[in-house]
């Protein structure tokens, strides 16, 4: 089971953190800025796992972005790498080429787009098709609902 | 009345009527809609994008607050008008303020309400603001547990969705009870959106509270008749949960099996399929966690086993290798065949794929490679040994951790018919590695010299070469273990290492930077200095001049560069020496002399009490700095640094309390282990003193005040019993050298490092009455065998034919001694055997190290510990055994009194 996602910039700025495991909010502060140290610090040509306190850290650089997994003990560290891919791929199809920016502005589209694909931890959808599809979907809902509001707004409804 | 009707209504103007506007027409319907539109693609307005340009263009840090500070004291606002239009907005831009590091509790509430709205779009930020913001310990989380059960039962697929994800990620075990019955049902929706989402949620849900396993079984099984992999991947990552969770659930799915192989065959069968294809991998995702749970379930079925070894041969040979793809499923295949009881071909075949991993460019699939062998290496050696010289070329890995993996892999590859090439390699390594490594290395070296060396010459060379690699990097326990392996060393070997010590020391530098290498020579010197200097030696090694051995021991005496530690060997090398070589007393005793005004009290110590060896008592020189007995190497746990137990730890860090404060610490860190050494060595000498003066230490005995400080007593007792009951040597020095060997004893040496030099001075000084409070642990260890355990027998545990009893006597300073004794009288061997007691705070607890970690059937062990207490209370005990039997780790945990009562009399 993933424990936890980060994605930071080569900063070291967070740009997305999702937790899988309950932690108090200082607890997080403190891991997220030991992970971001440690993986900025490692040269790129040293392998992407770490072992870290209970669990094996995993991450991989996609341009100016670092996703960083924590899984357990007995997962397999080579399929986190193909989740992290699968995600990345997600994004790049969604936004269309996905840079930085991309993720900062739309933050909440990056957490919606990783909730279809991932639930408490674990992979719910393989089919990148039905991930887009449900995305869609729910941004077609929210639009409806916008048009709805709209109309109600000025008087149509 | 009906405005609608009314009179006046028509005849209005225009602009005051309500049902004509001339601004409704079609274009600024459109326009609305468009801007609607346009709004809802960004479902958080040109505001957060404003909010989050602002914060980007701030300068300093400083700014960046200030744009926050302000953005929050608005939202803060916004939130106290019940006003809801701009909440999700608010949300969503707090949500950003919340990444960038600032507190955004305040917005836990506002996202509660968004859930409750029932729009979408205000659900879905809410609910993304609740995964955020709340952690398990928040009060609302009952607020959000109604929430999640209104929305569980949506009739829109999305809105269950949004619930449903959320359960999976912050549901606490009180949510996962309240609404685990929701999530069984929709586990069992014809909607397959909702179903992989609810069976994940049950995943989670189990995760939390496994008892609420039950309940979601019935559900389960048909998940694996689906075509959706959604379905598929969750419903198997569910199985697994569950088998992992209970045997019987684990042989309730063994039926299972068939099921799985058919899966996981039509995947790699199946043609082509875009849906699912990963550079031409077929779900691997899916792939693997099908690997995962038979493994699982194969693990020790030989039926289960032999089901799946086809499919496991199949997918072993089929899979594309060059991407990582492939790699992931081929790793995880490996890990399935180790772990089942596959057939011996098929282990043969997943040992090459790691071999070949091993040789793959890619550095992550290197760094699993030698993961996994470490980890298989003990099932089957031989086949792990064929990669021998590839796991090698990875000690010259760039990369730190593939290096770290290697090394560790190497030290379990080594046995008696490659040690010579093992150690060969791994002093290259050792020599060029980093700082962090050698420590470990060169322990991990000297164990395995220590279990495989071929011969004696050859294991004395090793740990001479290990010291040389790894300079001050070397851990103490390897001086300590040197030390003891040349002390048990023949004659001529012990001759042949000296020289070879000496010849080390006149590399330049060597001194400084190489200080255990220092201590280890300046100890061998001192004690086959006699040897060294006169001896014949068959090597046909030249002795140094006795002015080039003074004038060494001179350079570095004088050094500020080494350490006080050597020092403290070279000093009492030197007072040997004295009776060793002849003629150089006066060089000798200028060196010492010249510490007689020394900064550091011990050093300064040492240095007045040695002169005084050369005058008043120059007679009963010769016998105290008599050679040592020869030290049984002990090849225990405390070898390795890093594994000093928790008990050793206890009872050093009670002496620290007892004994703190009362003597200088300046040497706290310095004065580790080669202190014991030289304590072995005094006692070793003061044992042979004692065993001479029989009858005056005796009477010393009994002069000795009963008020007194229990240490003495302690002391005098353990010069009582080295003088009266057996020979001296072999009472003394097994049992120090169990305390002393290792780390074990920081306590003991750094509440106390002039301890043994203060023994020696007073017991020259009036012939026996000593003060060494440190001395009194080494009487309890080595004592307890000779004691009567009167008290009552106390039965701790009596379980599965495991048996633990406390026996306990008082000792005469009016403290409990207590010995447990565990006794295993089942058929199964015990392991990692681990006994802890907390006693209330007006009792101190001392415990001594175990007799053992290990009960085969049948056996015992034993474990001593001192309670000492300082009121008249009534002891009790909370004890806590824990062991490992048949692979499952036990704890158990009781209270125990009936302790015969301590006082301080």
């Amino acid at each position: 089971m993933m424990l936890f996602m980060l994605l930071f910039s080569r900063q070291g700025k967070l740009r997305l953190q999702k937790w899988y495991v309950a932690h108090p909010d200082k607890l997080k502060k403190k891991i997220t800025r030991e992970l971001v140290t440690t993986i900025l610090a490692r040269k790129p040509k040293m392998c992407s796992f770490l072992e870290w306190k209970e669990c094996k850290i995993v991450y991989k650089r996609y341009a100016s972005l670092y996703f960083c997994c924590a899984i357990e003990q007995n997962d397999n560290e080579l399929l986190t790498l193909e989740i992290i891919h699968r995600y990345v791929e997600l994004l790049d199809k969604y936004f269309g080429s996905v840079c930085e920016l991309d993720i900062i502005f739309n933050f909440e589209k990056a957490y919606f787009i990783l909730d279809e694909l991932l639930i408490g931890g674990e992979m719910q959808e393989t089919s990148k098709k039905n991930v887009l599809k449900a995305i869609a979907s729910q941004d077609l809902l929210q639009e409806d609902e916008a048009v709805e509001g709209a109309l109600t707004d000025i008087g149509l409804i | 009345m009906y405005p609608y009707y009314d009179q006046d209504w028509s005849v209005l103007p225009p602009e005051n009527n309500r049902r004509f506007n001339p601004s409704f027409n079609m274009t600024t319907i459109r326009q609305a809609i468009t801007e609607a539109v346009e709004r809802v693609k960004m479902p958080t307005p040109t505001r957060l994008r404003d909010l989050i340009r602002q914060i980007r263009a701030a300068r300093t840090a400083a700014e960046e607050r200030a744009v926050v500070n302000k953005e929050c004291a608005y939202i803060r606002s916004t939130f106290r008008d019940e006003d809801s239009v701009w909440r999700c907005r608010n949300i969503a831009k707090l949500l950003y303020i919340h990444m960038l590091g600032y507190p955004a509790h305040f917005g836990q509430l506002e996202c509660l309400k968004l859930t409750a709205s029932p729009r979408f779009t205000d659900k879905r930020i809410g609910y993304l603001g609740a995964m955020l913001l709340l952690d398990e310990r928040q009060d609302v989380h009952l607020l959000i547990t109604n929430c999640l059960k209104n929305d569980l039962n949506s009739s829109t697929q999305f809105v269950v969705g949004l619930a449903l994800c959320t359960l999976g990620a912050i549901a606490s075990p009180e949510m996962a009870r309240d609404l685990a019955s929701e999530v069984e049902r929709l586990m069992k929706s014809p909607n397959t959106y909702i179903r992989k989402k609810a069976t994940l949620c049950a995943f989670r849900v189990i995760r939390r509270v496994p008892e609420l396993m039950e309940i979601f079984l019935p559900a389960t099984r048909s998940l694996l008749s689906e075509k959706n992999h959604g379905i598929l991947i969750t419903g198997v990552t569910l199985i697994t949960e569950m088998c992992e969770n209970s045997v019987d659930t684990l042989n309730h799915f063994k039926k299972i099996v068939p099921n799985l192989v058919r899966i996981l065959k039509n995947l790699i069968l199946a043609g082509y399929s875009p849906e699912h294809d990963v550079s031409g991998v077929s779900d691997p995702f899916l792939q693997v966690k099908i690997l995962r749970l038979l493994r699982i379930l194969g693990h020790n079925d030989p039926d289960a086993s032999e089901a799946m070894n086809d499919i496991l041969a199949q997918v072993a040979t089929n899979t594309e290798t060059s991407k990582n793809v492939g790699n992931t499923i081929l790793y995880e295949t490996v890990l399935s065949i180790m772990d089942i009881r596959s057939e011996g071909g098929l282990r043969v075949l997943a040992v090459n794929i790691l071999g070949r991993f091993l040789l793959n460019s890619d550095k992550n699939i290197r760094y699993v490679a030698l993961n996994t062998l470490l980890r298989t290496v003990h099932a089957d050696i031989s086949a792990v040994q064929r990669h021998r010289a590839t796991i090698l070329e990875c000690l010259k890995d760039p990369d730190v951790s593939i290096r770290r993996r290697a090394m560790e892999l190497s030290f379990a590859l080594i046995n008696t018919q490659n040690i010579r090439i093992m150690t060969k390699e791994l002093l290259v390594f050792l020599e060029k590695s980093d700082a962090d490594f050698k420590a470990q290395c060169s322990s991990g070296m000297i164990l395995s010299a220590e279990r495989f060396s071929p011969s004696l010459r050859w294991h004395l060379d090793t740990q001479l070469s290990v010291l040389i690699a790894a300079g001050n990097y070397v851990r103490d326990d390897v001086v300590s273990s040197t030390i003891q392996l040349i002390s048990s060393s023949p004659v001529n070997e012990q001759t042949y290492i000296t020289h070879k010590l000496w010849d080390s020391l006149q590399v330049a530098n060597h001194c400084e930077d190489k200080q255990p290498l220092l201590q280890v020579a300046v100890w061998s010197i001192g004690e086959y200095g006699d040897l060294f200097m006169n001896g014949n030696n068959a090597d046909g090694l030249e002795p140094p001049s006795d002015d080039e051995l003074i004038g060494l021991f001179q350079k570095f005496l004088t050094s500020v560069h080494v350490s006080t530690t050597s020092k403290q060997y070279a000093l009492v090398s030197l007072a040997k020496l004295s009776t060793r070589i002849n003629n150089r007393n006066d060089d000798i005793l200028y060196l010492i002399k010249s510490f007689g005004t020394d900064l550091n009290v011990d050093l300064q110590q040492r240095g007045v009490e040695f002169a005084q060896l050369f005058g008043t008592y120059n007679s009963l020189r010769p016998a105290l700095l008599e050679k040592m007995p020869p030290m049984q190497i002990q090849r225990d746990s405390s070898q390795n640094g890093g594994s000093f137990d928790e008990t050793a730890e206890t009872s050093s860090s009670a002496d620290l309390l007892e004994n703190g404060g009362s003597e200088d610490h300046v040497n706290k860190e310095l004065a580790n282990n080669d202190q014991s050494n030289i304590l072995l060595d005094l006692l070793g000498s003061g044992i042979d003193f004692s065993a001479d003066n029989n009858v005056q230490m005796m009477n010393n005995k009994n002069t000795v005040p009963e008020t007194s400080t229990s240490n003495n007593q302690d002391l005098l007792d353990l010069l009582g019993l080295g003088g009266g009951d057996v020979i001296p040597t072999s009472t003394i020095t097994p049992a120090p050298l169990g305390v002393l060997n290792g780390n074990d004893l920081t306590g003991l040496n750094a509440n106390n490092a002039p301890a043994p030099m203060l023994g020696l001075g007073t017991m020259v000084g009036d012939l026996g009455i000593t003060n060494t409070p440190a001395l009194g642990d080494i009487t309890i260890s080595s004592q307890p065998t000779n004691m009567q355990y009167d008290g009552p027998m106390l039965t701790a545990l009596d379980k599965n034919g495991i048996l633990v009893q406390l026996a306990s006597v008082k000792a005469n300073n009016g403290s409990l001694q207590i010995v447990m004794t565990a006794t295993n009288n089942s058929m199964d061997t015990l392991e990692q055997y681990l006994f802890q007691a907390a006693v209330p705070r007006s009792f101190t607890l001392q415990m001594m190290s175990p007799s053992g970690t290990t009960l085969p059937p049948g056996g015992s062990l034993t474990q001593e510990m001192t309670v000492s207490c300082t009121t008249n209370a009534v002891l009790k005990m909370r004890l806590r055994i824990s062991y490992v039997i048949n692979g499952q780790p036990i704890l158990e945990q009781t209270e125990l009194s009936g302790f015969p009562q301590t006082s301080r009399e």
